[in-house]
């Protein structure tokens, strides 16, 4: 058959050409509908990683802590006592753009699936989340869509949502980021893998019955977005909570019977992507039987049962003879359990509607056949550093900034998500990372996303390499040593070589702040394509972190905590306004360098917070960022609800600076006026700059010469509504 | 009490056995018989996915009428949340839980004013005594009609209201649109509770606060005091 009769069907599921001409190469014939559907599916950008696969190779993935890297359903770091943190990141943006309720919904229910699929129980989801302004009503629309959407599958589960981030920029009008991390605890003993690795098991469907819903999702999510993508709505999946929070108390039980040996989510691609991946893991091939698979509506046909998106759905691999145990499990919950396939000895993936093949192929050519993408690259042109107008009504920029929308708090949004179930959470959203109990120990977790994505405009590799930096900053402002890493890379169309630049860029910063920092790399996703009627979004690659605190006892706030402690800067400041809040409240354009990241300063920094809080010299910690040093004073004093005396501040760069310079490596801390001497010490022997700023007390705020406000009133600013 | 949909099954039999160091047991929705049981707590969560209304499908599991009868024959059973909603569903305590006043779901830190010690859930509180507790709800906005609000104030079985921090009860504090700032009731015979907030959510200081467990420990004494 020749290609040109097929262009139709070929951009239906978004292949070209040339992929066209690699399938009948690899398989020796023209592949058939549903073989042309699953090879589309895994050979989108989605599930393939066609273009970034490549870049991808630089990332440090192994540590002494990693039981589970990249290439899992999610992966798992040791955190001791015989438990591991499984986690990941994955975007659901392109969903989100035309759906909100429903992406946001279902990018939650997604996540979660990953971490109980490797026997984990979920304990907390994060979110990382971009808009366009809130002044436009289509914006508005989305964001509170995806807030709804995220606190109604999150709320219903049963697994708290405890922290995450999000920003407002013109470059997200009409494509929002959306992209949701879920981490869960499992011993190591019961840590599963998702592979096929004996000929003769028995495959089962389990969860809910398989509709029309989502075919196409992995492919819509590879192209670009234009005006006539709201036609696209039948490509969002719907989500079901109930049903997947019964769907997780079984696979948890599931994941105590020894004759089960893999449990695998369907996510894009569905049972496609499933299944092959499955397999082909495992080095086995497997027979799959679509006629058994249990649907919701009549009349459909293996290729949409193939490439159903529908949610809440397990794969689960069973030995001969543990059929029943598995559905007595499944009866308990009242959920389906069909035995759809068998593992084979060979490497084909064969599927059947009753005795008729449908698609025959090999595993190999459908998993790693996918040609790689090499897009040209080009550096964006050099910005010129913007002129930073001179510091006045310094009381009046700083209200100002406090209720912006990028600095304001974030109160309004978390509380609609339940933060608290599970009984777990030591310190919620809010602060610099989400602290939870680790349940039968005296340990914790510290969790957080970052990613300033003003900063990676203005140069990927140190804007990627500052999202890492203050990430491990503010897990360590908990107490908590940093442990390992996902990431999220929400990129536009890398067939544009200013993008890819950016990808290339951001995917070699991100590598080596891990390496410099000593983080794996356990687990992430790749979200290109997020372009919108020829916009590309700012690149925004998202960092979420996990840290361990071994006792919580030496846990850390970022609230002042007494009257009388007294206030320092930890580093240094530099005249570095560069993708600073103050410019981009100012009106100012984007531009110049960013804040120089030096990781080894980074390093220095980190090890002293960590020597101070394993001693219990800190009162509280708090993380300078975005704003600059003034913002993170008035978090401190706010979160703290305490005020603060600072007669002046004192430094070798310009008023502006001083205030709101968003210099790196630098955090402000509390201590009790006796544990001065041991602070000097720590900080001498690791040879960080420390400031002394001024004493917690009082109602008001006061910085300088020049700002001098009631706490209410920096609170009425702080807390202004969406 | 575990419906499917049900999740803080888990939090409230670790306040119970693992705080409070009772011995505690699930019961499963399909259950008949209740046995040994001296105390039923229907814990939040969405049962049944709060699908037609909440608590509107948990109200026919099989197990309800054993709790009923349990109830009836004097049994302790504490209603949180959810499970407040299914007693109201099923006529074990009056009113309704509306949709939020601000048709958002609310998670945050509360006060409540404690109106009654005189059932088995508050006698380890002193009367008007402030707790800070958790809510977590869509639905919570208690309703009843005049003659019935009038029925629970006279007959003394308001619980808790929503407060301020030193106890006044005001519109600002209510964080739901409840009439009469109600954040909990009991019945006549005072030992059936359901209550919106979260006391299982503030039972160790690690969490921020153990006023919740003061709940649980009235329920322990009053079995107590029964046996005895």
């Amino acid at each position: 058959m020749a290609v040109a009769i097929r262009r139709a069907e070929l951009e239906a599921v978004a292949l070209d050409e040339a992929e066209y001409r690699a399938i009948v190469r690899l398989i020796g014939r023209d592949p058939s509908d549903v073989e042309l559907g699953m090879f589309g599916a895994l050979w989108s950008e989605h599930c393939g990683y066609k273009t970034s696969k490549p870049l991808l190779r630089q990332l440090p993935t192994e540590g002494p802590g990693v039981l589970q890297g990249p290439g899992e359903n999610a992966g798992a770091v040791d955190i001791g006592e015989g438990l591991a943190v499984v986690f990941k990141i994955e975007s659901h943006n392109h969903p989100s753009a035309i759906e909100p309720y429903e992406g946001a919904a279902t990018g939650v229910g997604g996540i979660l699936r990953d971490v109980f699929a490797m026997g984990a129980r979920p304990i907390a989801i994060l979110d990382s989340l971009r808009f366009g302004p809130l002044e436009r009503n289509r914006n508005r629309h989305l964001f509170m869509g995806v807030v709804a959407g995220i606190g109604g599958y999150g709320n219903c589960f049963g697994c708290p949502t405890v922290g995450g981030e999000v920003y407002f920029d013109e470059g997200y009008s009409d494509n929002p980021i959306v992209n949701a991390m879920c981490v869960g605890l499992v011993r190591h003993d019961r840590l599963r893998r998702a592979r096929a690795d004996r000929a003769g098991d028995v495959l089962f469907l389990v969860g809910a019955d398989t509709g029309r819903d989502g075919i196409h999702g992995a492919t819509f999510a590879s192209v670009e977005l234009d005006d006539r993508s709201h036609t696209r709505r039948p490509a969002v999946q719907v989500g079901n909570p109930f049903l997947e929070k019964l769907l997780c108390e079984a696979c948890l039980q599931l994941n105590e019977l020894e004759e089960v040996t893999a449990i695998q989510d369907l996510g894009a691609a569905g049972l496609t992507s499933a299944a092959c991946e499955l397999a082909h893991r495992g080095h086995r091939g497997l027979d799959i039987d679509v006629a058994r698979v249990s649907r919701r509506e009549r009349g459909m046909n293996p290729y949409e049962v193939m490439l159903s998106e529908s949610q809440e759905r397990m794969l689960v691999l069973v030995r001969p003879g543990g059929e029943d145990a598995v559905r007595r499990i499944f009866d308990h919950f009242e959920l389906h359990a069909d035995a759809i396939g068998t593992v084979t000895s060979g490497d084909r993936v064969r599927v059947r509607e009753g005795e008729a093949v449908v698609a025959d192929l090999p595993l190999a050519a459908l998993i790693d056949g996918v040609p790689l993408r090499s897009p040209a690259a080009r550096p964006a042109d050099v910005s010129l550093p913007s002129l930073v107008p001179a510091l006045e009504q310094a009381e009046t920029v700083l209200l100002d900034l406090l209720s912006s929308p990028n600095l304001r708090s974030r109160r309004p949004i978390y509380r609609t998500y339940d933060h608290q179930v599970q009984d777990n959470t030591v310190i919620g959203p809010g602060s610099d990372a989400a602290l939870l109990r680790v349940p039968g120990t005296n340990r914790g977790l510290a969790l957080t996303t970052d990613g300033n994505s003003r900063y990676v405009a203005l140069d990927p590799y140190v804007g990627t390499q500052a999202a890492v930096a203050e990430a491990a900053r503010n897990l360590v402002c908990t107490g908590a040593r940093p442990l390992a890493v996902t990431n999220c890379l929400n990129f536009g169309n890398p067939q544009r070589p200013h993008v890819f630049w950016q990808l290339q860029e951001s995917v070699r910063g991100l590598a080596d702040a891990c390496r410099a920092l000593d983080l794996p790399i356990v687990s992430g996703n790749v979200s290109l394509y997020n372009e919108t009627n020829g916009r590309n979004i700012p690149p925004t690659p998202v960092i979420g972190m996990v840290g361990l605190l071994d006792d919580l006892g030496e846990r850390c706030q970022a609230g002042f905590q007494e009257d009388g402690d007294l206030v320092f800067l930890l580093g240094e400041t530099r005249d570095e306004m560069g993708g600073s809040a103050y410019l981009q409240q100012a009106g100012v354009e984007l531009g110049g360098p960013p804040p120089r990241v030096d990781l080894a300063a980074e390093r220095r920094l980190q090890s002293a917070i960590l020597n101070c809080t394993r001693n219990g010299v800190l009162r509280s910690a708090h993380d300078v960022a975005d704003g600059g040093l003034v913002i993170a004073l008035a978090e401190s004093a706010l979160l703290g609800s305490r005020g603060l005396r600072c007669p002046a501040i004192v430094g070798a760069v310009s008023a502006v600076a001083l205030y709101f310079s968003e210099s790196q490596a630098r955090a402000v801390i509390s201590v009790t006026p006796r544990r001065v001497p041991e602070l000097q010490a720590i900080m001498g022997h690791h040879g960080i700059l420390l400031q002394a700023l001024g004493v917690v007390g009082g109602d008001a705020f006061q910085v300088g010469p020049d700002i001098r406000l009631p706490l209410d009133v920096l609170r009425q600013a702080w807390e202004t509504a969406f | 009490m575990v419906f499917p949909g049900t999740w803080s099954d888990r939090d409230c039999a670790h306040a119970v056995a693992d705080v409070l160091g009772q011995p505690a047991r699930f019961i499963d929705h399909r259950a008949r018989r209740l046995d040994d049981v001296d105390l039923v707590i229907l814990p939040g969560g969405f049962s049944y996915g709060d699908h037609l209304r909440c608590g509107a499908i948990a109200r026919f599991a099989p197990v309800m009428e054993a709790i009923i009868d349990f109830a009836d024959r004097g049994g302790l059973v504490l209603g949180i949340c959810n499970g407040f909603q299914v007693l109201q569903e099923a006529r074990m305590l009056p009113g309704a839980l509306l949709k939020n006043a601000s048709c958002q779901f609310r998670c945050e830190w509360v006060n409540l004013r404690v109106e009654q010690t005189d059932g088995a859930f508050t006698t380890e509180c002193r009367p008007a005594q402030v707790l800070r507790i958790p809510i977590s709800h869509g639905e919570g906005n208690f309703y009843a009609d005049p003659q019935t609000l009038a029925a629970l104030e006279a007959g003394g079985q308001v619980v808790f209201r929503y407060c301020m921090p030193d106890g006044r009860v005001v519109e600002d504090a209510n964080p739901n649109g409840s009439l009469g700032n109600i954040a909990g009731i009991m019945n006549r015979r005072g030992n059936v509770l359901g209550m919106m907030p979260h006391p299982e959510r503030a039972c160790e200081t690690l969490l921020g606060g153990t006023d919740g467990l003061t709940i649980f420990q009235s329920a322990v004494r009053a079995l107590q005091r029964v046996a005895a």
